[in-house]
C-alpha cells in the first residue's frame, strides 16, 4: 500500500541525529506549521474557485475564466486584492476584539487541520481522542463569529452572530451525537483506528442502516455548523447583508472568507474519514470471489487521491445544497435540529448500540 | 413616525433597512422595529428617489409625457405608457385601427411575462436560492431582444403613443415571439422543480403574510396581491380596453391569501399571458397600425380618468386638462404603492425573514412607488 511513512521516518531520524531531541521536536513544528499554513492558503484559493466554477455550472454561466489559465488565477487575483485593500475598522467598534475575531477564527480552522489523516503516515497529530478534539475544538468557533458581530457595533453583525450561536450551538448536537454512533462500530476516537478499521469495507456500507442514517444527519449538521446555505442565517445576504462580518474588509473579512471555506474541507474531511474509510482504498469483504485480487488492484491507487476525491465529492454535494436551496428561517431551523434531528439521532445511536451488541453489521 | 435610531422606548430594536439593502429591490427605505427576532413594527419611509414625475407631466405635452411614464415602472413601462395613451385617446375621442390594439395588446402580455420573470427570479434571491435569478434571465432575455428588435430599446421602449404604436412590428417578430413559445413551454416545469415543489420554500410561503381579502381591499391592493385573497379585480375583465374582451383568457383567483398565494398567482398568470399571445400572434390583422392624429394634440377642457391593469396591479391615469398643450394637473395611481401599505400589516408579528420574503411576493418595484 501507498505510504509516507518511511519519508517522514527518514526526516524524524535524520533530525534527531543531526540536533538534540528538544530542537528536532522544534523544527518538526516548524515544518509542520509551514505545512499547515500553505495548506490553509491553497485549501482556500481551490475551494473559492471550485466554489465559483460549481455555482457557475448549476447557473448557467461560465464562471471565472480570465485571469490566468482557464481563469485558475482568479481567486489569487482576488486575495491579492483583499490584502492590498484598506482594512477598515467602524468608529465605534470594540478595537481590541474586532481585530482579535478573525484571527481567533483562522486559528480555529487550522487547528482542526491537525488530527486530519490525508493519507497513511501523513497526519500532524494521531492523538488518541481524534474525534473528540475535532467536536470540541470545532465548537470553539462559534466564539469568534459571537465576538466579531458584537464588537462590529452593527445590529445587522449582532442579529447575525445571534443566529449563529443559537444555530451553531443546536446543531453540533446533532453532528456529535452523528459521530458517535459510527465511534460505537469503530470503538475507537482515534483517527488512525478508525481508518484502519475500515480495511474490509467503509463504515458507510459495514453500518448499514444506522450508518446511513447517521451520515445523512451528520451532512445536514455540518452544513449548518459552517453557516451554508441554506443554514446560512448568520450570514442571510437579503436579510442582513453580510450578517456578523458587514463591517469587516480588506484582509480580516479574507480571513473570516478563508476560514469557511477550510472548515468545509474539514467537515467533509471527518465525513470522509468516518464513513467512507479516508485514505483507505474501496476494498470489498475476502468472502467474495477474486476479492483480494481487487482490493490490491485498489491499492495502486494513492491514498492521497483516495482521501481527497472522497472530501471533495462531499464538498461538491454542500456546495450543491447551497445553489439550489432557498434558505430557511431562524424558528425553522431550530425546529429542524430539536424536533427532528436530535430525537432521530439519539434513537439511531440506540440502533447501532443494539447492532453493535448483536454483532449484525458486517 | 417612529426614530430612525436606537432602540425604541419599550426596548426594542430599531433597525435601518435600506435605503441600500441587498433586498430592498432598489431603495426602499423600512425602518423596522425588532422584538430579537421579531417585527413588531415596519415602517416604509419615501422619498429616496422621488423624482416628481407628476409635475414634471405638468410642463410637458401630452405626447411627451407618456415617455416619462416609462422611468416609473420600469419593469411594465409598455402598460404604462398604454395607460396614458388610453387617457389621451379617450379625451380626444381617436379610434386605435384593429392592428395597433392587437400589436399594443401583444406588447403588452410579453412585457407582463418578463416583469413576472424578473420577480420570480427576485423572489428567489429573497428566500436565499441565488440560482433561479439567473434561469429567469435567460427567458427574460428572449423577450428583451424581442423587443429591441420592434421598439428600438429594452427596457424603457416608449412604442405606445396616442393613435396606436410608434411603427410597425419587425418582420421577424411573429419568428421570433414563437421561438420565444416553444422556449418557455420547454422550459416552465424548470421553474417548478426548482423552486415551486421545494419544501424549504413552500415552508417559507405557506400561511407567512397573510391577508384578508376584506383587509386588502381596504388597503387598496390591486393586481395578484388583491386576486391572491380571493377577490376580483383584474382589469382586463372588469373593463376590458385594446381588445382585451375578445380574447380568452382566465383570471386566477387564489384563496390562500398567504405568500403563497400570490407565488402562485403570477406563475399562473405567466401561462395566461403566453396563452393571450398564442391567440393573437397569428392573428394580427392588416392594415394601419397608427389612427391619423394631429401633430400637436390639445385635450378638451375637463377631467379624465383611463387605468389598466399591469404586472403589478390597477394602474390609474388622472389627467385635469384645461384646454391647452400641457395637461393642468396629472395623477397616477401606482399599484406598488398601495401594495406596499399593506406590508406591516402582514409582517406584524412575523419573524425578520419573512419581513424580505413577504416583501418579495408583493413585487415592489421602487420608482413606481417613490414617482
Amino acid at each position: 500500500m501507498f505510504s509516507l511513512e518511511n519519508l517522514t521516518h527518514i526526516i524524524d531520524h535524520a533530525l534527531n541525529n543531526t540536533f538534540n531531541a528538544t530542537i528536532a521536536m522544534l523544527i518538526e513544528m516548524v515544518i509542520v506549521g509551514i505545512c499547515a499554513i500553505t495548506l490553509f492558503a491553497v485549501l482556500g484559493l481551490v475551494l473559492v474557485f471550485m466554489e465559483r466554477k460549481v455555482s457557475a455550472y448549476m447557473q448557467i454561466r461560465l464562471g471565472p475564466n480570465r485571469v490566468g489559465y482557464k481563469g485558475l488565477a482568479q481567486t489569487a487575483a482576488d486575495t491579492l486584492k483583499l490584502v492590498i485593500k484598506e482594512g477598515f475598522t467602524p468608529d465605534n467598534a470594540d478595537k481590541f476584539l474586532f481585530n482579535l475575531a478573525p484571527f481567533l477564527v483562522m486559528i480555529i480552522a487550522m487547528m482542526l487541520l491537525a488530527p486530519i489523516a490525508f493519507t497513511k503516515g501523513l497526519q500532524m497529530w494521531d492523538l488518541n481522542i481524534g474525534v473528540l478534539y475535532l467536536s470540541a475544538v470545532s465548537s470553539v468557533s462559534v466564539i469568534g463569529i459571537l465576538m466579531a458581530g458584537w464588537a462590529s457595533n452593527n445590529k445587522y453583525s449582532l442579529i447575525g452572530a445571534m443566529r449563529s450561536g443559537a444555530q451553531i450551538v443546536s446543531y453540533e448536537l446533532s453532528a456529535g451525537l452523528a459521530v458517535l454512533t459510527m465511534i460505537v462500530f469503530t470503538g475507537s476516537l482515534q483517527i488512525s483506528t478508525i481508518i484502519a478499521s475500515q480495511q474490509d469495507g467503509w463504515w458507510i456500507f459495514k453500518g448499514h442502516i444506522p450508518a446511513i442514517i447517521s451520515f445523512v444527519i451528520f451532512i445536514i449538521a455540518v452544513t449548518a455548523e459552517t453557516n451554508r446555505a441554506p443554514f446560512d442565517m448568520a450570514e442571510a445576504e437579503s436579510e442582513l447583508t453580510a450578517g456578523f462580518h458587514t463591517e469587516y474588509s480588506g484582509m480580516r473579512f479574507a480571513l473570516f472568507f478563508l476560514a469557511e471555506y477550510v472548515n468545509i474541507f474539514i467537515v467533509c474531511a471527518i465525513a470522509a474519514t468516518i464513513y467512507f474509510g479516508g485514505w483507505m482504498p474501496f476494498h470489498i469483504s475476502h468472502s467474495i470471489p477474486f476479492a483480494d485480487l481487487f482490493n490490491k488492484g485498489m491499492d495502486f491507487i494513492p491514498g492521497v487521491l483516495w482521501f481527497t476525491g472522497k472530501t471533495f465529492a462531499l464538498i461538491f454535494l454542500i456546495m450543491w445544497f447551497r445553489w439550489t436551496f432557498p434558505r430557511l428561517r431562524i424558528d425553522q431551523l431550530l425546529n429542524l435540529e430539536w424536533k427532528y434531528l436530535l430525537p432521530i439521532g439519539m434513537f439511531n445511536l440506540l440502533l447501532a448500540t443494539a447492532i453493535a451488541i448483536l454483532g449484525w453489521y458486517f | 413616525m417612529i426614530e430612525e435610531v436606537g432602540t425604541s422606548p419599550e426596548g426594542d430594536l430599531i433597525i435601518n433597512v435600506g435605503p441600500q439593502h441587498p433586498s430592498t429591490h432598489g431603495v426602499l427605505h423600512l425602518v423596522i422595529t425588532l422584538n430579537g427576532e421579531t417585527v413588531k413594527n415596519c415602517e416604509p419611509h419615501l422619498g429616496y428617489i422621488h423624482r416628481s414625475i407628476e409635475k414634471m407631466c405638468e410642463s410637458l405635452s401630452y405626447r411627451q409625457f407618456i415617455y416619462v411614464t416609462s422611468r416609473m415602472d420600469y419593469l411594465s413601462s409598455h402598460i404604462n405608457n398604454q395607460g396614458c395613451s388610453l387617457t389621451v385617446e379617450k379625451a380626444l375621442q381617436i379610434e386605435v385601427p384593429e392592428r395597433g390594439k392587437v400589436i399594443r395588446v401583444l406588447m403588452a402580455e410579453l412585457t407582463r411575462m418578463a416583469s413576472h420573470l424578473l420577480w420570480w427570479g427576485a423572489l428567489g434571491m429573497d428566500v436565499g436560492a441565488f440560482t433561479p435569478f439567473f434561469h429567469a434571465f435567460r427567458e427574460r432575455e428572449v423577450i428583451n431582444d424581442i423587443m429591441e428588435e420592434t421598439c428600438g430599446a429594452r427596457l424603457t421602449m416608449n412604442y405606445i403613443v396616442p393613435g396606436g404604436v410608434m411603427y410597425d412590428i419587425h418582420p421577424n417578430f411573429q419568428q421570433k415571439v414563437k421561438d420565444f413559445i416553444t422556449l418557455f413551454k420547454s422550459k416552465i416545469d424548470e421553474y417548478d422543480t426548482l423552486v415551486t415543489g421545494n419544501i424549504i420554500f413552500q415552508q417559507r410561503m405557506k400561511g407567512v403574510g397573510y391577508i384578508s381579502g376584506e383587509d386588502a381591499l381596504s388597503y387598496g391592493c390591486t393586481g395578484p396581491v388583491l386576486r391572491a385573497s380571493g377577490v376580483k379585480c383584474d382589469i382586463r375583465k372588469i373593463a376590458p380596453y385594446d381588445g382585451y374582451e375578445k380574447v380568452q383568457f382566465e383570471e386566477i383567483i387564489e384563496t390562500g391569501c398567504d405568500s403563497y398565494a400570490r407565488y402562485l398567482v403570477r406563475m399562473k398568470e405567466l401561462k395566461q399571458s403566453l396563452s393571450i399571445i398564442e391567440q393573437l400572434l397569428d392573428n394580427i390583422p392588416e392594415g394601419e397600425f397608427q389612427a391619423k392624429t394631429k401633430a400637436v394634440l390639445k385635450l378638451p377642457k375637463g377631467e379624465f380618468y383611463s387605468r389598466v391593469e399591469t404586472a403589478r396591479g390597477e394602474f390609474g391615469v388622472y389627467i385635469i386638462s384645461e384646454g391647452g398643450l400641457t395637461p393642468y394637473r396629472i395623477k397616477f395611481r401606482s399599484p406598488g404603492f398601495s401594495n406596499l401599505s399593506a406590508l406591516h400589516h402582514m409582517t406584524k408579528g412575523s419573524k425578520l425573514g419573512d419581513l424580505v420574503a413577504t416583501m418579495g411576493t408583493l413585487d415592489l418595484v421602487i420608482p413606481d412607488i417613490d414617482r
